[in-house]
């Protein structure tokens, strides 16, 4: 594999080649390549992208695109093992539409993924289909039904009034 | 979503799932001495462990949610909470994203400085996770030395930065503040000092039957296990995985100094306690190797040109040596710093923080506050490994597994 690595002009060659027509684009970021994939092609894409070297999850993000009314899922991923592919983060990301947001789940590709995927689970409310143990993680049911990071969460204020404000808590007006 | 009777929201994947039998549920925690600000739920069948569920978040304070309303400059401060013994590795990897923004890079005693606050750090986290590892094997003596020595290294600290703790020290372009003049003498003394304690350590406790038959053997973690966990850190390093950030993906200074990984391939707790003993040894020499460097450098510019120039006079003159500081005055960074909006774009950054791999994606819109802060802290990457290592051993050996992946619940909780 090192090899082969060695042998590519550069890393963007060596995803071009494995994963060819998945590809939706590929974007050099600070510090990344983003690499964006559709929605039904993301198990496939994970599974090449697995075989050819990148063993580890090190950040699933979800960012809110409340404009374009989308989600976007990035795994960030790199290498533990390959010490050519480990110098490179990858980002393998999709876009899904932001209302009865569904994504398959790469936990069973990368065990590293599964909390992970809990968390982004409860902060915005997106469900990981086939994930093996999709429960709440940091937050209490109340809270995660909130979706708390979502961009149409405004975190509301306390106000002056701390007795105003526990018999609101207590009655559920909180939020 | 359907609510339930209770009225509380009912969410996919909420469902109780029904115990086997003879077996019991232990809940350890989360106001266990022994188990941090977390719980782990065990399922014991007799004493052996059968499942394992870290149940995390009791420390949990939504700062990626508040992060996107404050100032860049107001979120170091604000990162720094997650682990304040290791406040400059944990803000080190958010600083350099949003230079990467920016596209300003800092100046080359900047570096330095950076990586010697950062070494420090790591050996204060160390000797903070060691000692905490020893009380809960019952071995106060470690708990006690390994605090008492921590209390030189917060020293330095603070003679470099001016906090014992959260140091907010490296910031956009550059680093708050140098060092004072008789920082060298006072860090080759205590890096001389701890060369020796750590030679103690492995006497009364690494080396220790007692110890050793606490820890051999037990929590073996295989090296393809670790990668397939995503493991980091030391923990990662003992198991015989040679990954290290400040290795392979080189910032700061890193690049230009020599230094050893250590690795282990044993990959057991008794493993990962020598890891961080070997580690520290290693800082100890990068901590000397920095400050004959900063030595023999004149005491030129620690911040970027672009935010230096805008400085109030009495910052550069307090910062030059103009004039004698003593306390007097009040100093407050650059206004540009309140002002800054950072350029679209996305960046992602990682250092090596004491207990392993930090990473932050940072997203901007051009704006004054971040649109997305992502913050992945080592801690969270270790406690997948409770889950999958701890089930087939006895429940007396949790503290010993729990205490050697060196896991800080305030860390990951945010």
């Amino acid at each position: 594999m090192v090899g082969e690595v060695k042998k590519l002009i550069s890393i963007q060659d060596l995803l071009k080649n494995v994963l060819k027509d998945n590809i939706i684009s590929i974007e050099q970021n600070k510090g990344y390549l983003d690499v964006l994939v559709s929605t039904d092609k993301l198990v496939d894409s994970a599974k090449k992208l697995k075989d050819s070297g990148f063993d580890h999850v090190k950040s699933v993000t979800a960012v809110d695109y409340i404009g374009k009314k989308q989600f976007k899922i990035t795994y960030h991923i790199s290498s533990y093992l390959n010490e050519e592919l480990s110098k490179y983060i990858i980002g393998l990301s999709t876009v899904i539409n932001r209302d009865n947001p569904h994504v398959p789940s790469l936990s069973k590709i990368w065990v590293s993924a599964e909390f992970q995927e809990r968390e982004v689970y409860e902060f915005f409310g997106i469900v990981f289909d086939d994930h093996p143990d999709l429960r709440l993680l940091l937050l209490t049911p109340v809270i995660a039904a909130l979706k708390p990071l979502r961009k149409d969460y405004v975190v509301k204020e306390e106000s002056d009034d701390i007795e105003a404000d526990y018999i609101a808590y207590n009655t559920n007006k909180w939020w | 979503m359907e609510a339930s009777s209770s009225g509380i929201p009912h969410l996919p994947g909420m469902e109780i799932s029904e115990l086997s039998k003879n077996t019991y549920e232990v809940y350890i925690g989360p106001a266990h001495p022994g188990s941090g600000h977390m719980r782990i739920i065990v399922e014991v069948d007799g004493d052996i462990m059968v499942r394992v569920d870290p149940d995390i978040g009791f420390v949990h304070r939504t700062m990626e949610k508040l992060a996107e309303g404050r100032d860049w400059i107001k979120n170091i401060p604000l990162f720094e909470r997650m682990a304040i013994l290791d406040a400059c590795n944990i803000t080190l990897p958010y600083v350099e994203a949003v230079e990467k923004l920016l596209g300003t890079e800092p100046p080359e005693r900047a570096r330095y400085l950076r990586t010697l606050l950062c070494e420090i750090n790591r050996i204060a986290s160390h000797l903070y996770g060691t000692g905490i590892f020893g009380v809960f094997l019952g071995h106060s003596t470690l708990y006690m030395w390994a605090f008492g020595d921590r209390e030189v290294f917060v020293d330095l600290a603070e003679q470099m930065s001016g906090a014992r703790l959260t140091h907010s020290y490296p910031v956009f372009g550059g680093v708050r503040r140098d060092i004072p003049d008789d920082f060298p003498e006072g860090a080759r003394k205590a890096t001389r000092y701890m060369r020796n304690r750590l030679n103690e350590y492995a006497k009364i406790f690494l080396n220790n039957p007692n110890i050793r038959s606490r820890l051999e053997n037990v929590g073996v973690m295989s090296k393809n296990l670790a990668t397939e966990l995503g493991i980091v850190g030391p923990n990662l390093r003992a198991s015989g995985v040679r990954y290290d950030v400040r290795l392979n993906d080189p910032y700061e200074a890193y690049g230009d100094l020599e230094f050893e990984i250590p690795v282990f391939e044993e990959g057991d707790s008794l493993a990962r306690a020598w890891a961080r003993i070997e580690e520290m040894r290693q800082s100890l020499n990068i901590i000397d190797k920095v400050v004959d460097w900063l030595e023999k450098h004149p005491r030129e510019n620690f911040m970027h040109e672009k935010f230096w120039k805008t400085a109030p006079k009495l910052y550069k003159d307090v910062y030059t040596g103009q004039i004698e500081y003593a306390g007097k005055y009040r100093i407050k960074l650059m206004p540009l710093f309140a002002s800054l909006k950072v350029p679209p774009g996305k960046a992602f950054a990682r250092v090596e923080a004491g207990r392993g791999e930090m990473v932050y994606y940072v997203e901007s819109d051009g704006k004054d506050v971040p649109y997305r802060v992502r913050v992945v802290s080592p801690s969270f990457r270790n406690v997948i490994a409770f889950k999958y290592l701890m089930p087939g051993h006895r429940l007396m050996d949790l503290p010993a597994i729990y205490g050697s992946f060196d896991y800080f619940p305030p860390e990951w909780d945010r």
